[in-house]
């Protein structure tokens, strides 16, 4: 177990920029998810932690030891990657002993770890096999059996579950967070679904550009979004951003006056759809309903206020017809201010 | 109609080259059996006793083993070196891939010329250790009196021929390995050697199995380059058939050494595919 | 890499790549450098007398340029045909599931374990019964056996990369079968069937055995300086051991990019 520091790290492939001064601390026993879309950098800082790609600048320590420049191997990390990576020429039990046998421990030390790791993860009865003979989600265990095998002071993991089938994925998507609270291992998970990252982690880190946006408890990155990108990003439907003018520290709307946090001038009002309560026509925000989407346990409703395209989860069955005009009111407590020009969140006075 | 006319089209497909192998694998497969056992028609097992008592065929089969059994385990050495030198080059990797196959294109007698040019009695071989003092002046290797360095030359003339196929199989079959694999063995702590011997190896058996299959046929056919560098002073198999073919204008020997080289070509077939044999559930 | 082991590899490479190259830079004199070249001693590494006169001597010899043209016509011949029987095959065994098609599959990949030929010999009886020994096309017949079957491999592993939803998307939108074969598939297929007829050539151009037994008079340029070794002078012998090496090289240099697919794929 260790903590784990990645101090200014930035990475170019030739002209291009990848990472831009990374920086970001997990402490001892963290989940860290790093969520970002593809191209964000993210496997590529989750590699470059594990010495697989060399970072252009910056320092990695963990544990108080600076390993920027120690070969992976000397590392002493465990990583679950996208494919898995089973070794498909051994067997399971074989593959969950690699990393032990790498170490140089002893058989009886070997059979012990290994019967532990395979137990908790339900995949004890097939050791004999090979991964040919083993289905998707039960690779999937070897993989991360084999990780946990060794005990690691940092586990990395690389979009672990994105080549599960849906229900599966959510199967192990529990599991995985019930074992690795078990292990108390030091962890970070690359993910491009926010639902995963929200679901497993203890903190999320938000990625975009080669950057982190946001680094924070998932319910705060959730509801407090640093950036309009973290608020489109994360959650689904996105956030809605809606351009206002404030006049008098206020955004007066009918019926509806709603603090502001500077005195005047133009700002991006960002609000979640479900923060958004429809009201008869002439109350709140105007909003043209333009579709609508009974999802069960709620109707998503697209429609415009305005020029700008809003999202409301609206009770199910609330009988909402397209073409017609409700009003909107937001939840005052429940508001994020963006400055348009750079997309930023503005704290509240 | 449509249905019966889809279900034939591959047949139809098909028949066009399945005839050729017929007429030019099959049936020349079978007559030349029919020819070796025949003499002047009448079924005999004469070819192989004149094989047998002929005075070259010991040493062409000696000859042509001794050959064998140096050339393709130095050139599979040589070529899985290569293959992960391949690997690890990164600018110029094309380039440097490209020289390396170039003798890919090289026929055996092209090559055993080449090596003639370096090895003969006023060749740079000579010039060479001339120019170092080690030798006093132009110096015969490739006669019946040096079996030794004429042994030499055709190998060193092999190894320089028919590596580059062994290569390509090999860093086209490592192309097929996820690099993850050796990526994990890595992150869990692995050395470059373990990775390669644990990992890299054995899955890249089938390509190893493909690759000497295929060389080992072909080095059992080996002629033209010993023809070219020694003359008739180096027996081996294929060029005691063709000295029965058509200096002696005997088919019926000449079908007797090639059932001989046919035999020995499936017999080391079905060993590697025996040996380097990877059971279908440890396949990827 | 650190320093001291980065210098070793390079050092590594470049030797290996002179290991190729130096031989066929030296023949290559030996090629140019004609009758006084051959007796020089000691030897220079760099081309002193060398000219074309050589190389002109030994195509103004009689013999060499019919050989040539007889290599030609049966590496063309060779071509033609492999590409001709072997595509289709491998498209039957690309696009289908069919009876027998792991018998057909088993019949190709079984060649390779044959001295295929070696297996030439009986056939100059079938041929002077047809008229077709000493021909080059009989040649290029016998070296099509040779590269048919990689020819066939390597097109049905071409094919089977070319998703079907393309070509079913094609007959949506009303094409034939052969239609959209020749609209969609092959225009996807083709540098790699390409490479493909070129190794076929190359295998032909090169191959010694066959064609030396199966002509005479019109002999291809391999049988031709086979024939010939032993009582003609040695440059010319390298004269022709340079000629027969200079195609190869544009040959392989202008398939390099497939050569790793064609036997990546070509394993399996």
């Amino acid at each position: 177990m260790a903590e784990i520091t990645i101090d200014g790290i930035a990475k170019s492939f030739g002209a291009t920029r990848a990472l831009e001064q990374i920086d970001l601390t997990v402490a001892d026993g963290e989940f860290v998810a790093l969520l970002g879309p593809s191209g964000c950098g993210k496997t590529t800082l989750l590699r470059i932690i594990a010495g697989l790609e060399s970072a252009t600048s910056g320092r990695i320590v963990i544990g108080g030891r600076d390993l920027t420049e120690v070969p992976t191997r000397r590392r002493g990390l465990a990583m679950v990657f996208q494919n898995y990576a089973v070794f498909p020429h051994m067997n399971v039990y074989e593959n969950v002993a690699f990393g032990l046998r790498m170490q140089g421990a002893d058989e009886a030390r070997i059979k012990a770890r290994v019967g532990k790791a395979t137990e908790l993860l339900h995949i004890t009865p097939y050791l004999d096999r090979y991964p040919a003979k083993l289905s998707g989600g039960q690779r999937q265990r070897v993989a991360v059996a084999r990780a946990l095998a060794v005990e690691p002071p940092v586990l990395l993991m690389d979009e672990p579950l994105s080549n599960l089938d849906a229900l599966l994925r959510l199967e192990m998507r529990a599991e995985l967070k019930a074992v690795l609270r078990e292990a108390r291992t030091t962890t970070i998970y690359v993910t491009h679904d926010q639902t995963e990252a929200m679901g497993l982690a203890d903190r999320i880190a938000v990625m975009h550009g080669g950057r982190i946006e946001q680094i924070d408890r998932p319910t705060a990155v959730y509801e407090r979004p640093a950036t309009t990108f973290v608020g489109g990003f994360v959650g689904s439907p996105p956030m809605n951003f809606l351009p206002v003018t404030i006049a008098n520290s206020r955004l007066e709307l009918p019926g509806a006056s709603l603090p502001a946090p500077q005195a005047s001038g133009a700002l991006l009002m960002g609000i979640r759809a479900e923060d958004l309560t429809p009201v008869a026509d002439g109350e709140g925000l105007p909003f043209d309903i333009a579709v609508v989407e009974p999802l069960g346990a709620h109707d998503l409703v697209t429609g415009r206020s305005g020029q700008t395209l809003l999202r409301v989860a609206a009770p199910a069955g609330s009988g909402h017809k397209p073409g017609t005009r409700i009003g909107l009111k937001p939840d005052p407590k429940r508001l994020v201010w963006m400055d348009p020009a750079s997309g930023r969140a503005i704290q509240a006075q | 109609m449509k249905r019966t006319q889809s279900r034939a089209l591959p047949y139809l497909l098909l028949a066009p080259s399945l005839v050729f192998l017929t007429a030019i694998f099959l049936l020349p497969l079978v007559q030349t059996i029919a020819l070796s056992f025949s003499e002047s028609g009448v079924a005999s097992l004469g070819n192989y006793r004149r094989m047998v008592s002929d005075l070259n065929f010991g040493l062409a089969l000696r000859n042509t083993f001794l050959l064998v059994l140096v050339v393709v385990p130095i050139q599979l050495a040589l070529a899985l070196g290569m293959s992960v030198m391949i690997e690890k080059i990164g600018r110029g990797r094309d380039l440097v891939l490209w020289v390396w196959t170039i003798p890919l294109g090289v026929s055996d007698l092209a090559a055993g010329l080449v090596w003639l040019a370096i090895l003969q009695d006023r060749g740079y071989l000579n010039s060479a250790l001339y120019g170092l003092g080690l030798i006093e002046g132009p110096t015969a290797w490739l006669t019946y009196e040096t079996p030794g360095t004429l042994f030499l030359g055709v190998v060193l003339a092999e190894i320089w021929r028919a590596t580059a196929i062994v290569l390509v199989i090999l860093v086209a079959g490592l192309q097929l390995i996820p690099k993850e694999y050796r990526e994990a063995a890595e992150v869990f702590g692995a050395r470059p050697w373990t990775i390669f011997r644990r990992i890299t190896l054995p899955l890249l058996k089938p390509s190893i199995q493909t690759a000497l299959i295929l060389r080992t046929v072909l080095a059992f056919e080996v002629f033209a380059v010993v023809y070219a560098i020694g003359g008739t002073n180096f027996p081996v198999l294929v060029g005691e058939a063709y000295t029965w073919q058509n200096a002696n204008q005997n088919t019926g020997v000449a079908a007797a050494y090639a059932m001989l080289i046919v035999v020995i070509s499936l017999a080391a077939t079905a060993i590697y595919l025996r040996v380097l044999r990877v059971p279908a559930e440890q396949q990827p | 890499m650190s320093g001291l082991k980065r210098t070793v590899f390079w050092t590594g490479v470049a030797a290996l790549c002179a290991w190729v190259l130096v031989p066929i830079w030296l023949i290559g004199l030996g090629a140019f450098g004609g009758r006084t070249g051959v007796f020089r001693w000691p030897k220079s590494l760099w081309p002193g007398d060398a000219s074309l006169a050589a190389l002109q001597t030994f195509l103004a010899v009689e013999g060499v340029w019919p050989a040539m043209v007889n290599s030609i016509i049966a590496a063309l011949t060779c071509m033609a045909l492999s590409i001709g029987l072997g595509a289709p095959a491998g498209y039957a065994l690309a696009r289908f599931s069919f009876r027998g098609q792991n018998t057909y599959r088993l019949l190709i990949l079984l060649t390779r374990a044959f001295p295929l030929a070696i297996l030439a010999l009986p056939l100059t009886v079938a041929f002077i019964r047809i008229g077709l020994y000493d021909t080059a096309f009989g040649v290029g017949l016998v070296h099509t056996a040779l590269a048919l079957p990689f020819a066939a491999l390597v097109s049905a592993s071409l094919f089977q990369a070319i998703p079907r939803e393309l070509e079913e998307a094609a007959w949506v939108f009303g094409c034939s079968r052969w239609q959209a074969f020749r609209k969609v598939v092959l225009p996807l297929a083709l540098p790699g069937i390409a490479a493909a007829a070129i190794f076929a050539f190359v295998i032909s151009w090169n191959e010694v055995f066959a064609a030396s037994v199966l002509s005479v008079k019109n002999r291809t340029l391999t049988a031709y300086l086979l024939t010939v070794l032993a009582e003609s002078p040695l440059h010319f012998r390298f004269a022709g051991g340079f000629l027969l090496i200079l195609p190869s090289l544009a040959f392989i240099f202008a398939v390099r990019k497939y050569l790793f697919a064609m036997w990546g794929i070509a394993n399996r």
